[in-house]
């Protein structure tokens, strides 16, 4: 039996009040703000197969923040990061982005790796009418109204890669990828863009992620020998592709080889000597020589140690924060939707050289360059498109 | 298709066929002799890379002059560390799982994503580089056009020593004759004056130790991340399986047989129809002869 005493009155009656109350104190401040400070969620795998790359783009947007703050943060607020782990795991990082957006009301997200991932996650960010910011390069065919994408989606390196190889390595090109959406979807690409250049695909070959026997497939390449390989294999596996590669005597120096995926962060566990010689097509190269590159590379050795490389998705995680801010300070506005609406046009001065938003598609124009790995692990940067490149997210082929 | 393309085919399939055999020796003689359904057994094949990339990073450093031997010290080393890591996994954890088939997957499975952890934790999440002997980098050319890679020969030969070895403990040494034994009909052993415990821990540390040697040896094919042993976990269960659980000639012949239809189908369709081709193969097999394809005609206990 429950008998209402005058406390439990009063105690109840006081919940309910504060309960009521709740809601209109936290409407007085925009998402994510409190006081003079703003939360800033970053997700990403720190555990589980991506966090061989997702890690470190990790540090990289650390920096970024560490960066504002220094300077006096954004419009006054210094930034608060939110790390949550998504282990590498779609529902993980489903659950972790709610966590951000409902318990923590971040103001934004930069996170998510793999396409799948970003899927996951953005059904979350689009009921709690929030804002991700995605840093890594992709297949394209996507635009979500709340999601910026920051790395060059899959047309600005294809079509710069493959004209850059018909015109200085030759026309015959073997393909050969994992078998999933980004390599395909590169080499639908690739296909009538090499056509197009008076070029012929001499082979098209998928490997199952994960693959690491490559024999015969570096005798198939072989038997059709080609000019030029343009290669989409990911993870493990391209490790197992370049050694192999390597020792079947298919080296740098005997064939052109690049690839859309290889940023110095994989070399590092290619090892040096196995991608000597192999191409890269990328946004960004760590020998970019430009100052403000110059000192972002400085400051990351600074933080991380002198050993630690970077790469074209650390670039661009960097890139999403800088975004992210400018955005903000030109919306005048932490809300999401007025941050979106700045971002239209939006341009600024990155690591990489100008970037800046597409009106319309959510995309990055941007500079597209390809390098060829030295013995140090670095790339010498032969190519570099005249003007910035286009996002075509949708493109007709 | 040349002839210069059928003999370096040729040679592939050999290869793989060493590789497949290494991968699984361990396995077979785990889980074959032992029926210890062991998932964390790919995470040991990392323990014997990342001891591998352990004893090159000392080699580098204190004796750049021996660089090129380093690899020989190294399969030792991932072997001694592995067979190590094994006899204290089976006494402290294994053995209290015996003939609960369904708990040992599980409880093997949480060590290989806790072992997974720890290497990331460890070396980091990025792959380690392990540099590979001069000696052993490039290809062997017989013939302008026919390049047959060196290292794959070097796997080539030192499965074929392993495998002798194996072969000479089981059915010439005395502790062979114990583990036979105890596969057989494990109370009769006991009440002969075997001590089957010991026989377990032994014998499963060996299995363990051969994971250690394979996966130092997979270091100049393949990646070296703390997800490695995943990509050999699940080919070397196929092997093992299709062969017959406690046959190693039946392990060897399976090897053999998938290492040779692999290449070959990969060569002329894709490596996936090559894979779901050797699976749906696999599966059917097993359907009519689920004791895989060279079952032992022994008694069972």
């Amino acid at each position: 039996m429950i008998r209402i005493t005058r406390r439990h009155l009063m105690q109840s009656t006081a919940a309910g009040a504060a309960a009521v109350m709740m809601p209109s104190v936290l409407r007085a401040q925009p998402k994510g703000v409190d006081g003079n400070s703003v939360r800033l969620g970053i997700l990403h795998s720190l555990t589980g197969t991506f966090a061989i790359a997702e890690a470190s783009m990790v540090d990289a947007e650390k920096l970024a923040i560490d960066e504002i703050n220094a300077a006096g943060g954004v419009m006054g607020h210094k930034i608060v990061p939110y790390i949550e782990d998504g282990a590498s795991e779609a529902p993980v990082f489903a659950e972790k982005a709610k966590v951000l957006l409902r318990r923590d009301n971040v103001a934004a997200i930069i996170g998510c790796y793999s396409s799948a991932l970003r899927k996951a996650v953005l059904p979350a960010v689009n009921q709690a009418k929030g804002l991700l910011y995605y840093p890594t390069y992709y297949e394209g065919q996507e635009i979500d109204k709340r999601c910026l994408y920051t790395s060059q989606e899959v047309t600005q390196s294809v079509i710069a890669a493959v004209t850059w190889m018909a015109k200085e390595k030759g026309k015959k090109f073997f393909l050969i990828g994992s078998n999933y959406i980004y390599p395909v979807t590169c080499n639908k690409i690739a296909k009538p863009t090499i056509a197009k250049l008076g070029g012929t695909v001499v082979g098209e070959e998928y490997v199952p992620l994960g693959h690491t026997e490559f024999s015969s497939i570096i005798n198939k390449i072989k038997a059709a020998n080609p000019d030029c390989i343009y290669s989409t294999v990911v993870g493990g596996s391209n490790v197992a592709f370049f050694k192999q590669l390597r020792a079947a005597g298919l080296d740098g120096s005997k064939i052109t080889l690049l690839s859309t995926v290889v940023s110095e962060n994989e070399i590092e566990g290619i090892g040096r000597d196995n991608a000597v010689g192999y191409y890269a097509c990328m946004g960004y190269f760590q020998s970019i020589d430009s100052p403000i590159n110059k000192k972002f590379v400085k400051a990351i050795k600074d933080k991380y140690g002198a050993n630690r490389v970077v790469g074209d998705p650390m670039q661009c995680g960097y890139n999403s924060v800088y975004l992210w801010k400018n955005a903000v300070e030109k919306a005048k506005s932490f809300a999401p939707d007025d941050v979106l609406k700045a971002s239209a046009g939006l341009e600024i001065e990155a690591p990489e050289g100008t970037v800046r938003f597409d009106k319309e598609n959510h995309h990055v124009w941007k500079k597209v360059r390809v390098g060829r790995a030295l013995e140090d692990g670095q790339f010498e940067i032969v190519h570099e498109t005249a003007d910035l490149v286009q996002p075509d997210p949708f493109p007709k082929l | 298709m040349g002839i210069d393309i059928i003999i370096m085919q040729a040679f592939s399939g050999l290869s793989l066929f060493t590789i497949l055999l290494l991968m699984a020796l361990g396995l077979a003689i785990v889980f074959g002799l032992m029926g210890v359904i062991n998932m964390a057994h790919g995470e040991l094949m990392a323990l014997g890379a990342y001891v591998t990339y352990l004893v090159a990073l000392f080699f580098e450093r204190n004796l750049p002059s021996l660089m090129g031997i380093y690899i020989f010290f190294a399969i030792f080393c991932a072997f001694a560390a592995t067979f190590v890591f094994g006899y204290v996994l089976e006494r402290s954890f294994i053995r209290f799982f015996y003939n609960r088939p369904l708990d040992t997957l599980l409880a093997t499975w949480g060590l290989s994503l806790v072992l997974q952890q720890f290497y990331r934790s460890t070396f980091g999440a990025q792959e380690v580089s392990v540099p590979l002997a001069s000696w052993l980098s490039g290809a062997w050319e017989p013939v302008a056009g026919i390049q047959l890679p060196l290292n794959r020969m070097f796997i080539i030969g030192l499965t074929m020593v392993v495998g002798l070895c194996v072969y000479l403990m089981l059915f010439k040494s005395r502790w062979g004759l114990r583990v036979r034994a105890v596969t057989q009909n494990r109370p009769m052993s006991a009440a002969v004056g075997i001590n089957t415990d010991r026989v377990d821990a032994l014998t499963f540390a060996v299995g363990s130790g051969l994971a250690g040697i394979a996966g130092s040896v997979f270091t100049m094919l393949g990646s070296t991340n703390p997800g490695t042993g995943q990509l050999y976990i699940v080919d070397s269960f196929i092997v093992v399986v299709f062969g017959g659980v406690s046959s190693l000639l039946g392990t060897a012949l399976s090897a053999f047989a998938i290492a040779e239809s692999q290449t070959a189908i990969e060569y002329f369709a894709t490596g996936t129809v090559a894979k779901v081709t050797i699976l749906l193969f696999v599966i059917v097999m097993l359907y009519f002869r689920p004791q895989g394809l060279f079952a032992p005609k022994v008694r069972g206990a």
